[in-house]
């Protein structure tokens, strides 16, 4: 017979899958959801990399460039209804971050407690002799280490959510943690409960796409139809206190929940389902079962847990070199042969300046590198895409003006040049023993 | 022959320079045809082109899904590509064009 307490839950949101993901789905989820917690996931593997090279060229800068507008939007609503926040916008700079936060707050006359999570940065005791996870290669044989950065898990995040933070700010940390950590803290769960925070893993993982679940990335029209996909909402959970969940998003906001967007979700960059590791759980997938409830409501049970990893796994940014792009366009009657003329063209050029020169004709080859279906395919137009990386940033630049100079040079009909030039920047991984990286926590009061 | 597109639908993941594939059949009842046809080999021949090293099958009965994780699939990765979906995250649609016997 479920107890009064077990009947309890908690209701976690996601109110950002990505850097540069939408921002009103988090406002509609901070005033209408009726949230207990709201996170925001907007660090990918190579954001924490260009942060740190932003807060290299300026100590006060270094965390996401959405920070303000996001928070300008959020922080009133989230006082007003009592909603915690817990989010990666740190990046390489929780403390300044958090600081940010604090001030928009104290602008705006709201008293928020804002705490920086600190401690993911370990650039000053990696050993680059090291070999990288990926190839065995030791680190410093890629390029110069600009970053280096522990994927911290909820032990790290706990002491702040203790201490009432109303927004936790940290740097990089494991996806799913961000979800995990408020409800290690609401429910109690022990480090060692493998099980149940397998479950609450999983509840993170489904939730930190955002839109992922909702049916956004799902979505196929005449095969995958989804309703409303301009005006998609972001989901959250009810969890109870053993790690089980319904999902469900705001009434009245586009998209579906569903089995089948919850599966996609669910298996989406695990590279071992039944050892989904992250520094808080090994979480194996392959028992969670997901049932449909109908009107967009999902219940998922079942995940099972088995220890932590002993060591956090460290990324690595190092400066790879300038990035050389250019586009052209060519449309009608042997559009694919003048592209592909045009590229060997740019290609003979260049041969001489790069070790490797992609040229690809977009509506062909660019991404599959052939037509993979058994049908014959014939575009009406393709743009050609050449593409070629060079350690200096001149060199790198020639690819865009070779692929302009097809404009008067030829061949015939070519248009809509587009050119760019990028500092590309390089991610290994690593291994890290625990006790190397140290966390703790700063208080920015309003 | 029937595209696995009228079977199933897939999500593309990337980790590093591994391709992570769902496999997810519409209908449970398709999904040991799913097994049956679509096996390491296949898929292999399929993305020829594109997963370039090992790629290992996962079978999930429960979600009436497999998982597929292909190394050395992203031209070296998100972060150093030269390629323009650098993620690999249209492979999903590759791994869909696959024909499969169904009769």
């Amino acid at each position: 017979m479920p107890s009064a307490s077990k009947s309890r839950t908690v209701r976690v949101g996601c109110g950002a899958g990505f850097a540069g993901d939408r921002l009103e789905p988090a406002l509609v989820l901070a005033e209408h959801g009726a949230l207990d917690y709201l996170g925001l996931e907007c660090l990918g593997e190579r954001t924490v990399a260009l942060a740190a090279l932003r807060r290299l060229r300026d100590p006060q800068a270094g965390y996401d460039p959405l920070l303000e507008r996001r928070m300008d939007g959020l922080l009133p609503l989230i006082a007003r209804n009592r909603v915690r926040v817990v989010t990666n916008m740190g990046a390489a700079n929780p403390a300044a971050a958090a600081a940010r936060v604090a001030a928009i707050a104290r602008r705006k006359g709201l008293s928020l407690k804002i705490a920086a999570v600190i401690g993911d940065d370990v650039l000053d005791r990696l050993d680059a002799d090291m070999p990288c996870l990926e190839t065995g290669a030791p680190l410093k044989e890629f390029g110069e280490i600009v970053s280096a950065n522990a994927y911290l898990g909820v032990d790290a995040m706990l002491p702040a959510l203790a201490q009432g933070a109303d927004v936790v700010v940290v740097g990089r940390a494991a996806d799913p943690s961000l979800f995990l950590a408020p409800l290690v803290h609401e429910f109690g769960w022990r480090l060692d409960d493998y099980d149940r925070l397998a479950r609450g893993t999983v509840v993170g993982h489904l939730l930190e796409c955002g839109g992922q679940l909702t049916g956004g990335y799902y979505a196929d029209p005449g095969r995958k139809d989804v309703p409303g996909m301009a005006t998609l909402g972001f989901p959250f959970a009810d969890v109870d206190q053993d790690g089980n969940a319904r999902f469900a998003k705001v009434a009245g906001t586009g998209g579906a929940i569903n089995r089948a967007t919850a599966t996609e979700q669910l298996l989406y960059e695990v590279t071992d389902p039944f050892g989904y590791e992250t520094p808080d759980v090994t979480a194996d997938f392959s028992t969670v079962c997901l049932d449909d409830l109908g009107n967009d409501m999902l219940a998922m049970r079942g995940a099972r847990g088995k220890p932590r990893p002993q060591k956090l796994k460290v990324s690595v940014g190092y400066r790879a070199g300038f990035l050389g792009e250019g586009e052209i366009g060519y449309a009608g009657e042997n559009c694919v042969a003048r592209a592909e003329h045009a590229g060997d063209i740019v290609r003979e050029r260049l041969a001489n300046r790069f070790a490797e020169i992609r040229v690809d004709v977009i509506g062909m080859t660019s991404l599959h590198r052939a037509p993979l279906s058994a049908e014959p395919w014939r575009p009406y137009e393709v743009r050609l895409r050449v593409a070629a990386r060079s350690p200096e940033e001149d060199t790198a630049r020639l690819v865009g003006e070779e692929v302009e100079a097809l404009f008067t040079n030829g061949p015939a009909g070519g248009g809509g040049v587009r050119a760019r030039t990028v500092e590309q920047i390089g991610i290994v991984s690593c291994l890290m023993r625990r006790d190397a990286v140290a966390t703790e926590t700063r208080w920015f009061e309003t | 022959m029937t595209k696995l597109y009228q079977l199933a639908h897939c999500r593309a993941g990337d980790k590093g320079n591994t391709t992570i594939l769902s496999l997810i059949a519409y209908r449970p009842e398709d999904f040991p045809l799913l097994c049956e046809r679509v096996t390491v080999a296949a898929v292999k021949r399929h993305l020829a082109g594109i997963v370039k090293g090992e790629l290992v099958r996962y079978e999930l009965p429960h979600l009436s899904a497999l998982q597929f994780v292909g190394r050395d699939a992203l031209s070296g990765g998100v972060t150093t590509s030269l390629a323009l979906d650098s993620h690999g995250k249209s492979l999903s649609s590759a791994l869909l064009e696959m024909e499969v016997e169904t009769g």
